[in-house]
This record gives structure tokens, C-alpha cells and sequence, in this order.
């Protein structure tokens, strides 16, 4: 199996990478790979220039800056797993990212490219809704910020404009209570429903493969913050909601099992 | 040390395996690693229709790639064939076999039926350029559904006028079994659906066809399990002759069945090496692989038990659809019979009634899948015995114990007409049942249902009996099967006292070398490092008939351990002339024949080698050389036994089923290399866990497969499996000079039926009384909803 | 375009198509065909090798992707004499291979596994090889293999 025809550059700098996508029709940013890669071998994505950011210096982070976590967009999953700042500031990522695929598709997976895919059914995506982060990204004006809440914006689109990189994922410190629950036939196979709840707090709850785009369990959260019951909470799991159907899960039980995720991750919580 | 090792012999121990360390350094060479200079690459175009009628190929645009050396239809290759590709198991005489070649003509019957064929001088250029071939199809209704194929609703070939291939029946006494329902205190029916399995060996098909220098000789290299069957097949088909034709299989990565056939791309790359005078080569897709090589199952099963108050059955009755898929391939009619014999499974039941049906649909063709019929009639028997407990309110384990056949009844005459040729069931299943530690599992499950536990506990039995070691040539013509089921084997014992071993049989995983090289080393005495065995290429081992159906060793392995014995009994007339004794006075010890009572006048094989080889002192008329070859033709089946349980925790919010534990007690008669036979179990059992639980071949209503890679077709990985827990019992078979019966399928018989016993045990007191395969999450939480609902 | 890598210690150099992917410049440009594709879709680890010591699926990376890094394939783990590693040994003292179709990219990502990680048990050795498919062995042996390599592979490579 193979792509079919590219042309493959590699850039040194984020303004290099933006300077291309500006001026190319078809060209798209080539991160860890193992989302597009897979699409171009079953020639469900052809594009005509592959911009590889990989080897843009000090894009591969996680710091403390300003009060909060700062992850360079190049941070695969595997150093998201084992950082040592992250299991004390943000553990809910490690754990979530320990989960994405399998220890390859972790060397090679990154943040940015997970982030920017944005794969209702990806679990990092998720996580990072549930933790209210904030994307920065570059264009040619210059930096801006994105909420996550306007970030992921529809299947497999996010808020990111076609010449606009992805530099850094930012996410607040304290959330340091965390579930994470995914249910899955295979441990590589995306997740038939995962459910990420945080707490600091508030109570945030991120949905893996529960519709279109990462989401949030928005009546739970609800039924939380007016204080209902866990149990009750979850009741609510599904509320508003329609999950997709596949060979691995009916919407119904789609439904169903985010109710029972819910509440066992509430039941987690410290 | 082991008991052989303390008689000096090798075999019995778990000797390491020689086949290892060259592909433990990437050294081992399969198909695809294969140097082939000037070898042109095929890709084929394959219609993603399931049932469609071929208006129009264009193929400018494809021509047009550079390096594309050609396109070719049907109709550019119609001239190619001898013959259409073979179906070698005519079950019935009025058995329906559409016409089947390599490329699809005006209709393609399955989505993945090849319609052209792309060649090119790089892999690259071929598949750029079947991309552009654009083919024009007219859409027609696919026939998907077996049971609504059966019912003709809609008909794929017109000419036939039904779906149906054959009707094949075995019912010895139809009174009896009649008489015996009707008198029956109990009558069990039951529904069950093995749906299809894509056998997903890990290495995809891969072929090359090399034309000599002068064009008329070819070298077929591969990934085949079958190079003697094949080699015949090509010819015929081909229409080459059978002497300029030789076949290699190269190292082949695994195969489970689904390497047993004729493949069309085997036919392209040959014809195509013939018409171009280039080597051609082809290696599927993963994708390409779940649509175009066989798929296995596919069944639907009602099967009727007539029994006693006290649980002893009396009669079955078995009547199945067996999902034919869009053509006959090698031998796809036959694997439902395969099973025909068993559906009274390893039980005195005495009478017997057994129907398939063949039905054609717009599917991958079906053929042999690891067990091959075995697995579905064993599923259904055991499904069935664990339902006539449960009506009864007889312990799983009881109920067997009150059926089986008992010991001292073998050999034992079957209600379906065969032979049993050794058992000793009660044994196995009390061993079984020890490890397992049933009674304190089944106080566990109490306990957790007591406390009203989300988690339930199931513990599933599963005893099988399966025919293996096909088989005798005669008993295979009475079942109209196209071959004999012999194996051949030449022992070769060089001048230099090294030995050659030549096996007809194909081994693709199975460490035939290093089991062949114990058996031989055994009888002539000389250590295994000094044998060679040589296989799989029909230039040096012309006469075979290939390893499938758990054959080879009590087949082939028999075949070997009677040319040794040949070989040392040449060499004792040799001894004998030499040390002017009568043959009768030599004893063979340790690899030397000394005399009876002087044991130091002796003459050591290696002497006796370099003096055959000389020829200057050999008795009158004894050719020279020390060479023996063995045709053996076996007198009967084999049928290995055992008892498999599963243990399995259940999710009942999710749904979910974990499997805990796994027990195997196995009996295949005695073992040359128990690491190896555990090896095959290990193996087996995986895949019928993954049937019982994770597989299925998913087709959408247009007859697209939806699970066409292993990222949606769930092979299991070791995450989701647990450790495996094995003893075994030794019941030898007495009709092969082995002792030996068969391993090769036994896991992948006895486990799927012991994982759905488990989850229905594990429910059954919140009214479940059926669990359909796989066993999905989302299935068994709505079996729940739905007991929960009554 | 031109991708050049240290493959098995040894500098690499070649002329590819941009879209030649890692395991087809190691098979077919470098001849190097221990590693084995078996599904296309970086689902069953038949192609895993090590890239700067970690494992990889290359059926899903691209040459170009890979040019100036390090690049360790099945061929070159054994020593020059054909002294096998000490977890290719294991391999075989578990009887853990059987067709050996998967066995390098099983060997590959059960390395970087055990150098990822010093005190694996059965659980983790079984989660950590979720990426590895294997249809003969049903993985018992697998396990048993990988648990006994790690004790006496330490940390070395």
C-alpha cells in the first residue's frame, strides 16, 4: 500500500511552516503521521505537499509557564505519559495518553497532531476539552489563542485555519483528582465510549466517540453543579446527545454505557 | 530427564526448535523476500460490489502510467485456461459448481472478485495504475443472508435456478431416530450461528511465477501449504504439463487453512509469466486479504437432541446451512462434512441424523478454516448437552459423564459410521475438571450471585472428539473427495552417515523439521543434528500431499518412522552379509547392529552407510545405496480428545466478558515434542476464543466488508488474552505406528463452545439460555436487558 | 528526493520517491527484509523496528520522515558471529515463535518494551505488546519469553 504521489518538505520554523501553507493549495502539516498517513494509504487524503514540522526545534515540552502547564505542540504521546510534572500537575493525561493506540503509535503520536485532527473518537482530544485547555496557534498575523470549548468545531475540523499551525497546548494546574474510563474490545482499538472527568472543584467530564467531535457531558456537569447525586448525574449521561452506530456499538448502547462510565468515573473521584 | 531422554531417545522431549534462530535474525526468506531479478509486480482490479454485472473496462489511462506493461481482462486471457479453477470435492453427483476463472468475466459474484489484472515493472506503478482502470458496473441485488440465499428469494446464478449447491445427507437408521424422539422424556432444539471467520494468517498470500530461460518450464513459488496439490491443480488448469511445473513454498507465515487452495492470482501470475516470458509476482493487501482469500464457518445449525429422564441421549439430529460464498474453491463443499460424523460429539448416543445444505451468496468464498467442520459441530453438540443440563438440572460435568462412550468400547462403532480408533473420556474430563478446581469455581460463582455482584463468575465445559489425520485414501473416494489422503517420505542415509529426510508434507509454522529430524533420529539411532529434512519444493520431494486437516504427523510422521525402519532393515541385511551372521542374530542398539551374545562384532550405521554407498561387499542382489522411501496409505482416521474450560468474569452493566482463566486437558495420543504440541493448543485455543468472542467477518446491507483490516477485524492481541493452563492425558493410537493422533486443530475445536458455556453458565440464573458469537459487549448486555425484560 | 539514515550502524544512503514509506525503503532499497508488512493499517506490528531506540510501526512512517535518525532492524540485533540476543533467545528457549511471520516486529517492540520499562510482570508485558498481533502462539509463549529475556538483558540493547 502506498500514498499516492507527494511532494514532502521539511521546515526548521514554525513561520517557515506558515509561509508555505499560505501560499500552497494543497498542502497539509505532517506531525507524528499516524493519523494522516494511514488516510493517504487508503488514498482517502491525497494532498500534494506534506509540510513535516517534526524537526522544528524546542516544540517538544512540558513546562510550568505562567500558572499553568505548557505542552509544545510536538510532544508525543510516550513524553506525556511519562512525565513526572504531568503526573503531579495534570495526571489525567498520562493516564489517557498511556491508553491512545500502542506503545509505537505513542513514539510517534503527538498532542498537536492528535489536537489538531480532531477525531471525536481520539481520547486525548477529550481530555483536553474536560481540562478547559487553551490551543495556541501561529498564522500569518501572528499568535492567537483558542478555548477548547470553540476549538473542536466538527468531523474531523477544528478552529485551526488551513495555514494556521498548532504550537502549543496549554493546561490549567489542579485538576489533580481524575477518572478516566474507556471501554474497548481490543486495548489498541479506539474507545467504544471513554469518559475523562476531572475535578478541582467543579466537576469537568470529556466524552471519547460520543458524537462527531470530542464533547462534553454538559448535563452532567449540570446536574453536578446544582448538586444531584452521582447517580443521579449519570442518569443524565446521554441526555441531548446522539452517539454514533458502528460494528463495535449501537447509539443506544453507546448511550447506555456512558451512563455506566460516568457514574464509575464519579465513583473514582476523589 | 525426561522418560525417552533416560532410553537415550529423543523423542518426547521438548526439543528446541531448528526452524528458530534464521527467523529469529530476519533471515528466513517468505515469498515476498524472495530476490527475483526482472520480475514484473501484478495488482489486480477488484470490483467492490458484491454482485454486479461488468459493462465495460478502460484501461487507456492505466496503460499510460510508465512502467505498466499491461492490462488484461477475462476475455484478453480466456485462451490461458485448460480448464476453470478447481473444486476438488464434488460431494454430490448433482452438485451445482458455477464456472469459475481467475478473472471475473460479465459477473462479478463477490466485492473483492478480481476483473483485471495490472502489470508493471514496479509494485509502485502497478497499484498507481489500477487505480486509474475504471470499470463500469451495472448493480445487482446481492444475495447476502444464508438462511434467505437458501429460501432463492433471489437467485446469483440464473442458470442453476437456486442457491442451493447440494443437499448432502447422513442418516444410517431414519426409524430409529425417528422412534427415538418420539419416545424421547426430553427433546432439546437448539439455533446456533457460527458466523464467518477471516482466517487472517499473519503473513498475506504471495506468489511468483518465474518462467525458466526458454520459456517452457516455470517455478511456482508460494505462500502455499498445499506445492504437491498445487502443482497438480496449475497443470490442469493451466494446461502445462505437470513435468515442466515446480512449485516452492518458501517459508509461509502461517496459514490456518486458508493457504489449502487454488488461488486465481496464482493461475494470473502463472499464465501471465507464460504470456510476458517475465517472472511475475504478486502479494495481496491486508485488505485485499479479508475479501479474496477464503473465509471459514459461516453456518447455521439447528440441531435437535432426543434424550432420557436421566440426561442420556438417544438420539441427534443436525441440519445446517453451510455458507458457500460466491464459488467453490478447493475444497469448500467438503468442510461441513468434515464434521458430519461429530455432531454426537464424543457420546454413546445411538442414533443419528445428519442434513447440510450448501448455499451460494455473494460472499468471499468459504473453505478450510483451522478445524474445518469439527469446530461447528462440536460447538453444537456441546452447546446442546449444556442445554439439556440446564433443562434437566443436571451439573454440565454430569451430563457428560453419563454419556460418554465408555473405554471399553473402542474401537468404537459410531451411530454415523466410523471407527473411533482409542478414548478414555472419563479420565480427561476429572483432570480437567481437578485444575480447573471446579467445585470451589462453582461455590465462587454462588457467592458473587449471593452478594449481588455486578461481576458474575461463568465456568464452561467443553469435551470434543475430532477426526483428524486425513486420511484413508478409500474412505476419502467414498466421499467423493478428489485426492487420496497418503503421504510420502524417503529416508536417506548418505555416505558420510548424515541422513536426508524428504517429507511430503508442507509445514508453515508447525516445526515439522526439527519433529521429523526426532522421529528418524529415534529409529536410526543417529543424533537429530545429523538429519536434514527437506520439504515444500516439489524438485525435491516430488510426491506429497501437504499438511492440513491435523495430518502430518500420524500421516507423514507414520510414513517416516516405517522408511526409517525399511532403511534399517536394509542395513541389516548389509550388517548380517558383513559379519557373516544371520540377520536374525543382530540386535539394532544405539545406532549400531551388534551380534546376539558378542556385542563387541559390531557394525555402526555410518560403516554400514559408506559400504552401501561403495557397493564392494553387498549381499547378491541388494541394490546399493541406503535409501528407502515409504508411501503410507493410513487405515483410519485419528481422534484425539479433550476437555477445555473456560472461566469468564461478566460485566452485567457493560456487557463486558473477561476471560479469566482457560484450562485445557488435551489427549493426542503419545507426543514426539510436547513444547511443540503445547504450542498448537496455545495457538488453537486463541483462535477459538477470538471466535467466541472478538471475530466476525461484518458485511453491510450492500455486501461490503466492513471489517476488511485488522484494525476492524479484531484479531485478539496477548492483552486480551490470559495464560493458558494445560495438562494432558496419553491415549495412543493404535492404527499408526506412532501411537500418534493429531494437535493441530484441537484448540481452535474445543474452546469456542467452552467460552459461550461460560457466559450462558455465568447468566443462566437471570434466565439466559444462548449467547450468539462473538460474544460482543453490546450482544450480551442486550441478552441481559432482554432476560431482565421477561 | 534523497533520505539518508544509520540503519543497524551502518549509514544508509538512497534516492526514493518522497511517498516511499520506512518499511519499503528497508525491504526493497536496503534489501533488509526480516522486517515484514501484515496489515497496512499500523494495527499488527509485523513492521516494527526501532528508531532511536523505540519502537516503531514503519509501515505507517516515511523514509523521509526518518532521514538523519537511527534506525535498528531485526538483522541487527544478533552479534557478527550469528550469537543470537539475548531476547531472540529467549524466543526460542519459549518455543515463542512459530511461523515467525510476526516474530521480528514482535522481537522489535518487545525489546523497546523491556528497555522502556525494568520490572515488567505478565500484565504488562501483555499490555505493552497490544500492538503486536500473532496468530499461531496465542501469545502464552510470547509472555513467558519476554519475562524471562528481561531479567538477563538488564538495560542493554
Amino acid at each position: 500500500m502506498f500514498p499516492s504521489k507527494f511532494e514532502y518538505r521539511r521546515v526548521a520554523s514554525v513561520d517557515e511552516a506558515v509561509s508555505i501553507l499560505s501560499q500552497e493549495e494543497d498542502a497539509k502539516i505532517l506531525a507524528g503521521g499516524h493519523s494522516l498517513i494511514p488516510l493517504m494509504k487508503l488514498r482517502l487524503a491525497s494532498p500534494e505537499l506534506l509540510v513535516d514540522i517534526t524537526k522544528i526545534e524546542n516544540m517538544s515540552y512540558i513546562r510550568e509557564d505562567d500558572g499553568e502547564i505548557a505542552i509544545g505542540a510536538l510532544t508525543r504521546h510516550h513524553a506525556l505519559e511519562t512525565s513526572e510534572l504531568l503526573a503531579r500537575e495534570v495526571p489525567v493525561l498520562p493516564a489517557v495518553a498511556a491508553t491512545v493506540g500502542d506503545p509505537a503509535v505513542r513514539h510517534c503520536g503527538t498532542l498537536g497532531g492528535t489536537a489538531s485532527h480532531g477525531d471525536g473518537a481520539s481520547d486525548l482530544p477529550a481530555a483536553l476539552l474536560a481540562l478547559d485547555a487553551t490551543f495556541v496557534a501561529k498564522g500569518p498575523k501572528g499568535e492567537r489563542r483558542i478555548a477548547a470549548k470553540d476549538f473542536f468545531t466538527g468531523f474531523l475540523e477544528t478552529a485551526l485555519a488551513p495555514f494556521e499551525v498548532l504550537t502549543e497546548i496549554r493546561v490549567p494546574k489542579g485538576y489533580r483528582s481524575y477518572s478516566f474510563q474507556k471501554f474497548n474490545r481490543r486495548a489498541q482499538d479506539w474507545a467504544i465510549v471513554g469518559v475523562v472527568a476531572v475535578r478541582n472543584g467543579t466537576t469537568n467530564i470529556g466524552y471519547v466517540n460520543m458524537g462527531v467531535t470530542p464533547l462534553r457531558a454538559t448535563a452532567v456537569e449540570q446536574q453536578l453543579a446544582s448538586g444531584a447525586s452521582d447517580d443521579d448525574a449519570a442518569a443524565a449521561a446521554a441526555a441531548g446527545l446522539t452517539p454514533p452506530s458502528d460494528i463495535n456499538g449501537s447509539s443506544e448502547y453507546r448511550a447506555h454505557l456512558a451512563g455506566v462510565l460516568v457514574r464509575r468515573a464519579l465513583s473514582e473521584l476523589g | 530427564m525426561s522418560a525417552a531422554e533416560a532410553k537415550g531417545g529423543v523423542v518426547g522431549t521438548r526439543k528446541l526448535r531448528r526452524e528458530d534462530p534464521e527467523l529469529l535474525v530476519g533471515q528466513a526468506k517468505f515469498g515476498d523476500d524472495l530476490a527475483i531479478p526482472g520480475a514484473l509486480y501484478m495488482v489486480l482490479v477488484r470490483s467492490p460490489f458484491a454482485h454486479a454485472k461488468i459493462q465495460s473496462i478502460e484501461s487507456e489511462a492505466a496503460l499510460g502510467v510508465p512502467g505498466v506493461v499491461g492490462v488484461y481482462t477475462a476475455a484478453d486471457l480466456a485462451g490461458e485456461w485448460a480448464g476453470p479453477m478447481p473444486c476438488a470435492w464434488p460431494v454430490t453427483p448433482d452438485m451445482k459448481n458455477p464456472p469459475h476463472y481467475p478473472l471475473a468475466a460479465e459477473f462479478a459474484r463477490y466485492a473483492g472478485d478480481g476483473v483485471a489484472a495490472v502489470v508493471a515493472t514496479s509494485k509502485m506503478a502497478a497499484v498507481d495504475a489500477a487505480a486509474l482502470v475504471s470499470v463500469e458496473y451495472e448493480e445487482l441485488t446481492p444475495v447476502l443472508d444464508l438462511e434467505e440465499a437458501a429460501s432463492d428469494a433471489t437467485v446469483i446464478y440464473q442458470d442453476f435456478g437456486t442457491n442451493t449447491s447440494f443437499v448432502w445427507t447422513l442418516e444410517p437408521d431414519p426409524d430409529g431416530v425417528r422412534q427415538a424422539f418420539d419416545q424421547a422424556a426430553v427433546v432439546v432444539t437448539e439455533h446456533y450461528v457460527h458466523p464467518r471467520l477471516i482466517p487472517a494468517a499473519m503473513e498475506p498470500r504471495t506468489i511468483a511465477a518465474v518462467p525458466s530461460p526458454m520459456g517452457d518450464e516455470y517455478t511456482v513459488y508460494s505462500s502455499t501449504q498445499i506445492p504437491h496439490i498445487l502443482r497438480v491443480m496449475l497443470a490442469l488448469t493451466a494446461g502445462i504439463s505437470e513435468t515442466k511445473l515446480r512449485v516452492v513454498a518458501p517459508s509461509v507465515g502461517g496459514a490456518f487453512g486458508s493457504k489449502l487452495d487454488v488461488y486465481a492470482e496464482e493461475l494470473l501470475c502463472l499464465a501471465l509469466a507464460r504470456k510476458l516470458r517475465q517472472p511475475v509476482r504478486f502479494t495481496e493487501e491486508r485488505g485485499e486479504s479479508t475479501m479474496a482469500t477464503v473465509h471459514g464457518r459461516g453456518q447455521v445449525q439447528q440441531i435437535e437432541l432426543a434424550a432420557d429422564q436421566n440426561g442420556k441421549v438417544l438420539a441427534v439430529r443436525a441440519n445446517i446451512l453451510a455458507d458457500m460464498g460466491a464459488y467453490l474453491q478447493l475444497v469448500t463443499p467438503g468442510v461441513p462434512l468434515l464434521g458430519a460424523f461429530l455432531y454426537h460429539g464424543l457420546y454413546d448416543i445411538p442414533h443419528y441424523s445428519f442434513t447440510c445444505t450448501g448455499v451460494f451468496t455473494n460472499k468471499t468464498p468459504t473453505d478450510a478454516y483451522r478445524g474445518a467442520g469439527r469446530p461447528e459441530a462440536t460447538f453444537a453438540i456441546e452447546r446442546g448437552m449444556d442445554t439439556l443440563a440446564d433443562k434437566l438440572g443436571i451439573d454440565p460435568a454430569e451430563i457428560r459423564r453419563r454419556n460418554f462412550i465408555a473405554a471399553d468400547k473402542f474401537p468404537y462403532s459410531s451411530a454415523a459410521g466410523l471407527s473411533f480408533d482409542s478414548g478414555n473420556y472419563g479420565p480427561n474430563l476429572e483432570k480437567a475438571l481437578e485444575l480447573a478446581g471446579y467445585s470451589s469455581l462453582r461455590e465462587k460463582q454462588a457467592q458473587r450471585i449471593a452478594a449481588g455482584d455486578n461481576h458474575l463468575l461463568g465456568v464452561g465445559i467443553s469435551c470434543y472428539v475430532e477426526m483428524c489425520g486425513l486420511a484413508p485414501s478409500r474412505v476419502l473416494g467414498a466421499l467423493s473427495y478428489g485426492a487420496g489422503g497418503w503421504e510420502a517420505a524417503t529416508v536417506r542415509v548418505l555416505p558420510t552417515a548424515k541422513v536426508q529426510v524428504v517429507t511430503g508434507t508442507a509445514p508453515h509454522g508447525q516445526g515439522h523439521e526439527t519433529s521429523w529430524s526426532m522421529i528418524v533420529a529415534d529409529r536410526l539411532g543417529v543424533p537429530p543434528e545429523d538429519i536434514e529434512v527437506l520439504h515444500s519444493d516439489t524438485a525435491i520431494s516430488p510426491l506429497g500431499m501437504d499438511s492440513y486437516g491435523s495430518r502430518s504427523l500420524s500421516v507423514g510422521g507414520s510414513a517416516l518412522f516405517l522408511a526409517a525402519d525399511k532403511v534399517v532393515e536394509k542395513a541389516r541385511k548389509i550388517a548380517a552379509h558383513q559379519l557373516e551372521v544371520a540377520e536374525e542374530d543382530l540386535d539394532f542398539v544405539g545406532g549400531s547392529f551388534k551380534v546376539k551374545g558378542s556385542p563387541e562384532r559390531e557394525m555402526p550405521l555410518a560403516g554400514i552407510a559408506f559400504e552401501a554407498f561403495t557397493a564392494h561387499n553387498l549381499p547378491d542382489g541388494l541394490e546399493p545405496n541406503l535409501e528407502a522411501s515409504v508411501t503410507w496409505d493410513p487405515p483410519n482416521f485419528t481422534f484425539p480428545f479433550g476437555t477445555h474450560i473456560a472461566v469468564v468474569d461478566v460485566d452485567q452493566e457493560t456487557g463486558d466478558v473477561d476471560l479469566l482463566r482457560y484450562i485445557a486437558v488435551d489427549d493426542c495420543g503419545n507426543q514426539i515434542n510436547p513444547m511443540i504440541v503445547e504450542g498448537q493448543i496455545h495457538g488453537g485455543i486463541a483462535q477459538g476464543v477470538a471466535q467466541a468472542l472478538f471475530e466476525e467477518a461484518v458485511y453491510d446491507t450492500s455486501g461490503t466488508l466492513v471489517t476488511a483490516s485488522l484494525a476492524d477485524y479484531l484479531v485478539p492481541s496477548a492483552a486480551e488474552l490470559p495464560s493458558f493452563e494445560l495438562a494432558n492425558t496419553v491415549t495412543p493410537s493404535p492404527t499408526n505406528p506412532l501411537g500418534v493422533k493429531g494437535i493441530g486443530e484441537a484448540g481452535a475445536i474445543g474452546s469456542a463452545p467452552a467460552v459461550i458455556n461460560a457466559i450462558v453458565d455465568a447468566l443462566s440464573h437471570l434466565g439466559v439460555t444462548d449467547c450468539p458469537m462473538p460474544a460482543t459487549p453490546e450482544r450480551v448486555w442486550k441478552l441481559l436487558q432482554q432476560a431482565k425484560a421477561h | 528526493m534523497r533520505v539518508e539514515m544509520k540503519v543497524n550502524g551502518v549509514t544508509r544512503s538512497a534516492e526514493v520517491e518522497d511517498r516511499t514509506l520506512l518499511v519499503h525503503f528497508i525491504r526493497d532499497v536496503l534489501g533488509l527484509t526480516g522486517t515484514n508488512v501484515g496489515c497496512d493499517t499500523s494495527s499488527c506490528g509485523a513492521c516494527t523496528v526501532l528508531v532511536n531506540g523505540e519502537s516503531v510501526k514503519s509501515c505507517t512512517v516515511l523514509a523521509a520522515q526518518v532521514s538523519g535518525e537511527e534506525v535498528t532492524t531485526i538483522e541487527g540485533l544478533a552479534e557478527p558471529d550469528g550469537t543470537l540476543h539475548p531476547l531472540q533467545r529467549a524466543f526460542q528457549d519459549n518455543h515463542a515463535l512459530q511461523c515467525g511471520y510476526c516474530t521480528p516486529g514482535m522481537v522489535m517492540a518487545s525489546l523497546s518494551l523491556i528497555n522502556e520499562h525494568p520490572n515488567l510482570d505478565e500484565k504488562a508485558v501483555r499490555e505493552g505488546l497490544e500492538g503486536n498481533l500473532c496468530r499461531c502462539t496465542g501469545y502464552h509463549n510470547i509472555v513467558k519469553a519476554v519475562l524471562a529475556a528481561q531479567g538477563e538483558m538488564g538495560a542493554k540493547l
